[in-house]
């Protein structure tokens, strides 16, 4: 049973609805300029990176779409709540209006245009440029344009994120610093429990599994300091699982990778590092010998947790507490 | 139509269930209640506690290696003490009883028993649903109460007044308290209780089953709390392995817990389901049911089809835990994600779960106090329909920089910006029916305006979530958390508070006080909104969750934010003040039909009478024709003679 | 449902309904709400904010030094959970060949801008850790440990090395580390020789061990400065990054920083 609006009250819809389309009209061009000229530049996640730049464009066109939505509610919201509330004496039930074909076809088309239109807009933010900064798994999508891209390893584990840089001989850092206007690829991987790996400024989060790679693309645009949060819950230390890296220009960065390598190499870490690999089996470390890896299972956890398969007939830990 | 198999079948099932004599013959404290639930609960768990112990001395494999790891006796422990609870509480007797071949004991006449009956295993859904309510109340004050711990510890980022690993302990109580008890909080109370007067019938499709769902409830709270002797669990409401299979024997409470819960969730959606299809009165078409029933119905297709995925998930996360599986560990040929994917599936149509009963009570309150009848009645409940399909297929927008296949991305971006179409039917339906309306800002009716208010600022949040490149940044974030809780909490709460001020005259027949109501309402609203919205600013500035530390610059929002949380809370006790002085002291008796609506459960006295209806009726209308002229009565209570065993002679049953 | 039936079942449920009376009502609801109240307080107190005792070292500086000892033992006898491997921290001063010198604790409590005089004595047998990055030293004054293998007490080995890293996957070299991320300070502990019989007492006071003296300095503002371990040794669980490790009191603590 579904009638439209009488005819004798059509004219009183057009006025109430005219009234709430003409308070709501200037709300909503204040809003989208406000925030496309007062807000926009300064929205986050700022403009370190090429991601976090294409990010903050990302958000700044779906607030211009979000504000007008919110304030068409809440203008039409406040208008019935103010012009149809009941008057004092008025025991009268109001118009017996069960719907209206034609406003409920423009509202179901309308919300499916926008939200279509978001879709599309959305992938296209996804894919340009490469892959928004999330992780994307071992077999990335969408990658840069180039070939020229710095490889780095970002290990997890609780409770600290390590790097590691290919390209420098294998060296192993807790400090992340990266040049500015260079193409950089990381590479996440856990050795142990998922975290994630989030530089705030440069726009990128990618989960860190144990045992997968996860790649995520981002290319510093601006010099500076930004803070590395784990963002995925892992344990005790969670919560300051977090540390500091920073943007400088290609020949500090040089300096400091070559400085870190030669380092590395003269205290004979370097050596003591397993050969680098885009993930780690923490039941494998090559450099121990193998009665070591048979016995001990999970290493660390001294077999126990799994026993080893040659449990039978062994002599014993060896290196038991 | 009931389905009725032998005459005069149709009358109620005795409250309590005794052995074969009519109630008061035996003492109170003989009789199967909470107090010999508890000494079987005990029994149950020594009972579990020495199997437990008994089992991990048969294998190195199970024995974990070391003597403090103890999570088998932990795990049949509450499992065998769940088990005594229930046996102790009698609801295996009507079981027992027909397996002997005795027959069910099946008193005429249902008597009062004081307020003993709420504590025993009843057949009445009116009693349940009073259960359920007083125990929703309890749980939801409970996790509030971990809520201003972690507000209280969020106050400083650097000054600490509990350990790293308390916080987590906290925060996992808090939101698993919520998530996996607040999914009952609309469905129980209101949702059980009056599901079967919605419809004009005398009884639930299964009594036994609705009332073993709420004695599942309190085993699932005591289960979850008794994990902070453990220390807690670190993963938060999530539970991701492999941390959770890293983590203490608290982890134990929380994977039972939530899947007792699960099971009382499955069971009180199956009832529903058959309940509403086989039980509606003479005239009761499909198009005249009102709103809040079709969101019960669509909610328990939800529950019946995405709990048992979560109960998988979980039972192989104990399999991890105590007999050593490796489902969810990577090194040794499982998958981190494995889990992932099951918890999602279950996880998103759950955040729909907790939705769409907020939905169906404020769709239920708007016509009544707008004196309008509901408008767009047919896509409103099309959009409830919308949501709980679609709700199957947007899980992965979790994962989306979890390092899942990145083509999946664009897809499942899609699905959820399409969910947000349904979902905003509700607001169609809500705009029109205020149009030209004659609005009465009683208290349940200012709920409700409170879950538009709020929902709308949860909804488009989630629209931001739903976009991948932007949720790079929103991801895990305090922006995420800002939205649930606009969504559940501004959405779901709002829309229980405004169900207990609008129905809890008609279930406990008296009446709640208006000002201290609409004092709790703006105390509620106004600190809620004061609280959460800084949350969508932290969110965007950098905060992740569940942490403890924070950035310095962060601490203003924060301290905002948490001064509003204990502001928050104390309207809660505003609540609790005017609940417990109405319904304990004031007592004043509520009308019939305060509210003078059309819906059937305000033609029936309040409380309504033990059988429901003293006849079933027949449905002349639909419960919206506010302002209609010359509408016919909802239904006609006292059909004349022949016209229900008309109806049931045309559709070929005895009647 | 008319009729005396009614009449006669509601009188006797009344005689029955003994929760009627109001004094009675405000009595039961008074205790509901004690015992609630005393609930959350015992939760809050036992579990929420307790913590194991923090040994204050702010009182034992002077010009500008002080000396922290701590011991990392392969069990402890002074708790539920015996078989988890735990540290101890020594009382300000104390004699470190005394058990009663040492408090089965993690958190310790430092003066700002101070220069921390560090020494761990290293009683628990090899793991290999999970990164063997972990067993370079950095954050420390120089960069560098003063290392020494012990038989017994007073019983060395070898000389003392000063060296900037021990390789944890050879030699079984590495029980544990010693780190403050935040501080970048991170130190690798050594394990006695591999063929010992290990210290079964604890707070270890004979049997072999390794010595590694540090220093670092405190940053110049108060707050409280997580530390860890970084070789995963929870025997039990996955990863062996769980039970002691995730543990206050055993293989994670506090550095509380006190002052300007």
């Amino acid at each position: 049973m579904s009638h439209s609006a009488t005819a004798a009250g059509s004219g009183d819809s057009s006025r109430h609805g005219l009234r709430i389309f003409l308070i709501w009209l200037p709300l909503a061009i204040v809003a989208d300029l406000l925030i496309w000229f007062a807000w926009y530049p300064h929205m986050a996640p700022g403009r370190m990176s090429d991601q976090a730049q294409g990010q903050q464009f990302d958000i700044a066109v779906m607030a211009m779409l979000a504000a007008p939505v919110l304030l068409f509610v809440w203008v039409y919201f406040a208008y019935a709540l103010i012009v149809w509330r009941r008057r004092a004496g008025d025991d009268e039930d109001g118009e017996p209006i069960h719907g209206n074909t034609r406003i409920q076809a423009t509202w179901i088309t309308a919300t499916a245009v926008i939200v279509l239109g978001l879709f599309v807009f959305g992938t296209v933010e996804l894919i340009v440029p490469a892959g928004a900064g999330a992780g994307e798994g071992p077999a990335p999508s969408w990658r840069p344009n180039t070939t020229d891209i710095l490889q780095v390893q970002v290990i997890g584990q609780q409770w600290a994120f390590t790097y590691r840089f290919p390209q420098f001989g294998g060296f192993e850092s807790t400090q992340l610093e990266l040049p500015v206007g260079q193409q950089v690829q990381f590479n996440v991987t856990s050795l142990d429990v998922i975290h994630s790996f989030w530089p705030y400024l440069l726009g990128v989060k990618a989960d860190a599994n144990p045992g997968v790679n996860n790649v995520a693309f981002a290319k510093p645009q601006e010099l500076g300091r930004f803070v590395v949060r784990c963002n995925e819950l892992c344990g005790i230390w969670h919560g300051a699982m977090f540390d500091y890296g920073r943007v400088v220009t290609p020949a500090a960065f040089q300096v400091w990778a070559r400085g870190m390598q030669a380092r590395e190499a003269r205290i004979g870490l370097l050596r003591d590092l397993p050969p680098y690999a885009l993930t780690y089996d923490p039941t494998v470390i090559p450099q121990l010998g193998q009665d070591l890896i048979k016995v001990a299972g999970i290493t660390g956890a001294n077999g126990y947790y799994y026993p080893s398969q040659f449990q039978s007939g062994d002599p014993g830990d060896p290196v038991s507490p | 139509m009931a389905i009725e198999t032998t005459p005069g079948a149709d009358r109620v099932q005795p409250v309590g269930g005794e052995p074969g004599s009519p109630a008061g013959r035996r003492a109170w404290w003989a009789r199967p209640a909470v107090h010999t639930g508890l000494l079987g609960a005990v029994v149950g768990y020594l009972i579990g506690n020495w199997l437990g112990h008994l089992v991990q001395s048969t294998s190195a494999n199970f024995a974990q290696g070391l003597s403090d790891t103890r999570d088998w006796p932990v795990v049949l422990g509450y499992l065998f003490g769940t088990v005594g609870w229930l046996a102790g509480l009698g609801v295996f007797n009507d079981v027992f009883r027909l397996m002997a071949g005795k027959p069910l004991p099946d008193i005429e006449h249902a008597p009062a028993g004081g307020l003993a009956k709420y504590f025993r295993y009843t057949l009445d859904h009116k009693v349940v649903g009073i259960q359920y309510l007083f125990g929703m109340i309890v749980y939801f004050l409970t996790g509030g109460l971990f809520a201003m711990a972690i507000r209280t510890e969020l106050l400083s980022p650097t000054n600490h007044i509990m350990s790293a690993s308390s916080y987590l302990m906290v925060v996992g109580e808090h939101s698993t308290m919520m998530m996996m008890m607040m999914s009952s909080v609309v469905l129980g109370p209101f949702g059980q209780y009056f599901a079967p007067i919605m419809i004009g019938s005398k009884r639930m499709a299964f009594p036994r089953l609705e009332a073993l769902g709420f004695w599942l409830t309190p085993p699932a709270y005591v289960v979850l709390l008794s994990s902070i002797l453990w220390g807690g669990f670190p993963t938060g409401w999530t539970g991701y392995a492999p941390l959770s299979i890293q983590s203490s024997p608290g982890m134990d409470g929380y994977a039972v817990a939530f899947g007792l819960m699960g099971i009382s969730m499955i069971l009180a959606g199956f009832n529903i389901i058959v309940t509403y299809i086989n039980y509606r009165a003479p005239g009761m078409r499909w198009s005249r049911l009102p709103m809040f029933v079709w969101s019960m119905f669509t909610v328990s297709f939800l529950q019946v089809l995405a709990v048992p995925v979560l109960i998988a998930g979980f039972y192989i996360m104990i399999t991890d835990r105590t007999a050593q599986t490796a489902f969810y560990v990577n090194q040794l040929g499982g998958s981190s994600y494995l889990y992932q994917n099951l918890f999602w599936f279950f996880g998103h149509p759950e955040v729909y779960i907790l939705a769409l009963p907020g939905f169906g009570v404020v769709a239920e309150i708007l016509p009544v106090f707008a004196r309008k009848p509901l408008f767009a009645y047919k896509v409103g409940a099309a959009g409830m329909f919308g949501v709980a399909l679609l709700s199957f297929f947007v899980w992965q927008h979790h994962l989306f920089d979890s390092g899942i296949n990145p083509d999946m991305r664009p897809l499942f971006m899609l699905t959820t910006e399409l969910i947000s179409i349904p979902t905003g039917f509700i607001y169609l339906v809500a705009l029109g029916t205020l149009w030209k309306a004659k609005i009465r800002f009683e208290v349940p009716m200012l709920f409700a305006l409170g879950l538009y208010f709020n929902f709308l600022i949860g909804g488009i949040t989630g629209v931001f979530l739903s976009d991948v490149p932007a949720d790079t940044t929103e991801h895990g974030s305090f922006f995420v958390t800002g939205h649930f809780h606009y969504t559940i909490m501004g959405g779901l709460i709002f829309a229980f508070f405004g169900g207990i001020y609008y129905w809890v005259p008609k279930m406990l027949g008296v009446e709640l006080n208006k000002t201290l109501g609409k004092i709790h309402f703006w105390m509620m609203f106004i600190f809620f909104n004061s609280t959460f919205l800084p949350f969508f600013a932290l969110g965007l500035l950098g905060m992740p969750r569940r942490v403890f530390e924070y950035a310095l610059n962060l601490e203003g929002l924060n301290r905002w934010a948490s001064v509003s949380a204990f502001l928050l809370g104390s309207s809660f006790l505003v609540f609790l003040w005017n609940f417990i002085w109405s319904t304990g002291f004031a007592r004043k008796k509520a009308a019939a039909n305060p509210w003078n609506a059309r819906g059937l459960e305000w033609q029936i006295s309040s409380p309504p009478p033990p059988e429901n209806f003293a006849h079933i009726p027949v449905v002349l209308s639909g419960p919206y024709e506010y302002g209609v002229k010359d509408a016919p009565p909802v239904a006609d209570l006292n059909p004349p003679v022949g016209v229900v065993s008309a109806a049931y002679a045309s559709a070929g049953l005895e009647a | 449902m008319a009729g005396p039936n009614r009449v006669r079942c509601a009188r006797r449920v009344e005689a029955r309904w003994w929760l009627v009376s109001v004094p009675v009502r405000v009595v039961t609801l008074l205790v509901a709400f004690a015992l609630v109240v005393v609930g959350a307080v015992y939760v809050v107190a036992h579990f929420i904010v307790a913590n194991p005792p923090t040994v204050d070292y702010t009182h034992a500086a002077s010009g500008g030094v002080v000396n922290v000892v701590l011991q990392e033992d392969p069990q402890n006898n002074s708790s539920s959970r015996p078989d988890w491997v735990s540290y101890f921290v020594m009382k300000p001063g104390a004699n470190p060949n005394l058990q009663s010198s040492w408090v089965h604790t993690t958190l310790f409590s430092v003066p700002a801008n101070t220069r921390v005089n560090m020494t761990i004595y290293g009683y628990d047998g090899c793991t290999p850790p999970r990164n063997n990055f972990w067993a370079e030293v950095s954050g420390t004054i120089g960069n560098v440990i003063a290392f020494q293998q012990f038989k017994d007490t007073n019983k060395p080995m070898g000389p003392v090395h000063v060296t900037p890293t021990l390789n944890g996957w050879s030699h079984c070299a590495v029980g544990h580390t010693f780190a403050i991320p935040s501080l970048h300070l991170f130190v690798p502990v050594g394990s006695p020789n591999a063929s010992a019989s290990l210290c079964s007492s604890s707070p270890c006071v004979a049997g072999p061990f390794t010595l590694q003296k540090f220093s670092f300095m405190t940053p110049p503002h108060s707050g409280e400065y997580r530390w860890q371990c970084f070789v995963p040794c929870g025997g039990g669980f996955v990863d062996g990054n769980g039970g002691p490790m995730q543990t206050l009191g055993y293989m994670t603590g506090q550095m509380t920083v006190v002052g300007s």
